[in-house]
């Protein structure tokens, strides 16, 4: 079959708002962001993704709203207990031997792996020389992350998945509940700095012990991963961790000889030495 | 039509469902077969190890990026949505679930209806929800072969019965059916 008008239309769509806003969805893989803007034009009630693309030129408040459809996807925090547990039992092991600490939490969206991993090197002891980053492109993600909170109704799934992990604090004892949401402690992110960071367009993170990247690469185009994983090769310090999600693999990648499988079931790579 | 993929949606009495479906296709089965069933987020893949032991077709968990090869059976993989590329490779993806399910049928009918059109057969089976019958209209929409299971001889009728109220022109068929139809579909 040849291309269809609504490719094309998604196509130019993605070039206008990369030429006219700097977001470059270029390279997402394709099928899950036409479904995202097949969804947002229904729901905003739009004859065309060509609407989309006029309506987002000329009025810079839908952007915003665009940028949620093809961004955001709702996380959970302790996502795949068995990542932390495996982060708990054999890579804090060697975070133990570093005086100082920086963790990168890249693509935090709504900041559940973020609150997550605080929460773990608390239970460590590894919080008070550690810095966090949390980065992703949607500001309105970011300032979500920022304020950490989180509908009640989440926290026995959440709950659940801190146990499996090996935790070993009540996880109710980092957020206070108030009717229908659950916000936590602000101490949790007072060592973390937020920032508007784009994997596809700006450089590296310097001097990283880990970076946490989990589910964020599947969105990606294979040209567009092997960027990102070029960058956070050059973003940690010789011997430092990366995670991936549980369906991701740098077997693909040309930066490849860069990691080590370190966990190999749990996606957990080191940084080699050369 | 040249059948260029086969995808397959089902939910309770799936497994026992599949099992009269996926051990009749053939060696030579020359289309890729997609199949979501849905399963709870944290069972491990035993899908996959089950009907490999049964069928004479390679059987595998999806992999993201993974080019669809021929004759070859493919599980969503449990908490991510399945995915076909209009390139022909497999995609997954954690977006929210779609009809309270990840993996949810419906996404990899309706990507898979837009990557291959004519040349895709959808099957909805045996459901207790109403997830595939959206998909299975996409697939009747782009002119593919669209196919039920006859709601009568399901374990659970609830989804097939759905998928035919939103694409009641779709083939109904007992599941030993299946096949010899799909390979009718190759002869062509």
């Amino acid at each position: 079959m040849g291309e269809s008008i609504e490719d094309i239309e998604i196509q130019l769509l993605l070039d206008a708002v990369y030429r006219h806003y700097h977001y470059d969805f270029r390279h997402y893989a394709r099928a899950s962001i036409k479904r995202r803007l097949l969804q947002a034009r229904s729901q905003w009630g739009y004859d065309s993704i060509s609407a989309i693309q006029s309506a987002v030129l000329h009025d810079e408040s839908i952007l915003p709203q665009l940028l949620n459809f093809l961004t955001v996807q709702v996380s959970e925090m302790f996502r795949d207990p068995s990542y932390f547990r495996a982060l708990r039992e054999k890579v804090v092991p060697h975070l133990r031997t570093y005086p100082s600490l920086k963790v990168w939490v890249a693509g935090c969206s709504h900041g559940e792996e973020l609150y997550s991993l605080a929460i773990l090197f608390a239970e460590e002891g590894l919080f008070e020389r550690t810095i966090f980053y949390a980065t992703d492109i949607n500001p309105a993600a970011l300032r979500a992350a920022q304020a950490g909170v989180f509908p009640l109704e989440r926290m026995r799934l959440f709950t659940e998945n801190h146990r499996l992990s090996g935790g070993h604090t009540s996880l109710s004892d980092h957020y206070t509940a108030d009717y229908d949401r659950a916000a936590f402690s602000k101490s949790l992110r007072e060592r973390t700095v937020f920032s508007d960071h784009s994997l596809v367009t700006d450089a590296a993170f310097g001097e990283m012990h880990l970076i946490s990247c989990r589910n964020v690469l599947i969105y990606f185009d294979r040209e567009l991963q092997d960027r990102v994983v070029g960058l956070f090769g050059e973003s940690l310090v010789r011997g430092g961790f990366l995670g991936i999600g549980s369906k991701e693999s740098l077997r693909f990648s040309e930066h490849a000889d860069l990691f080590a499988e370190f966990v190999r079931e749990e996606r957990i790579y080191r940084r080699s030495s050369q | 039509m040249t059948l260029q993929a086969v995808v397959i949606g089902t939910s309770a009495g799936g497994v026992q469902a599949l099992s009269q479906v996926l051990p009749r296709l053939p060696a030579d089965f020359p289309a890729p077969v997609l199949v979501v069933v849905h399963v709870p987020p944290r069972q491990s893949n035993s899908l996959v190890d089950l009907f490999a032991a049964k069928c004479r077709l390679p059987v595998k968990e999806a992999e993201d990026k993974e080019p669809l090869a021929p004759g070859t059976i493919y599980f969503a993989p449990p908490d991510y949505h399945l995915l076909v590329e209009a390139c022909g490779t497999i995609a997954l993806s954690s977006d929210e679930p779609v009809n309270h399910s990840r993996p949810a049928i419906d996404v990899l009918f309706e990507s898979a209806a837009d990557a291959f059109g004519p040349d895709l057969a959808g099957i909805v089976m045996t459901g207790a929800n109403s997830d595939g019958a959206q998909g299975l209209r996409a697939v009747y929409a782009a002119d593919g072969q669209a196919i039920v299971q006859i709601p009568a001889t399901a374990e659970v009728a609830t989804m097939p019965e759905a998928a035919l109220t939103a694409c009641p022109d779709a083939r109904t068929m007992a599941l030993e059916r299946i096949v010899p139809a799909l390979e009718a579909m190759i002869a062509r």
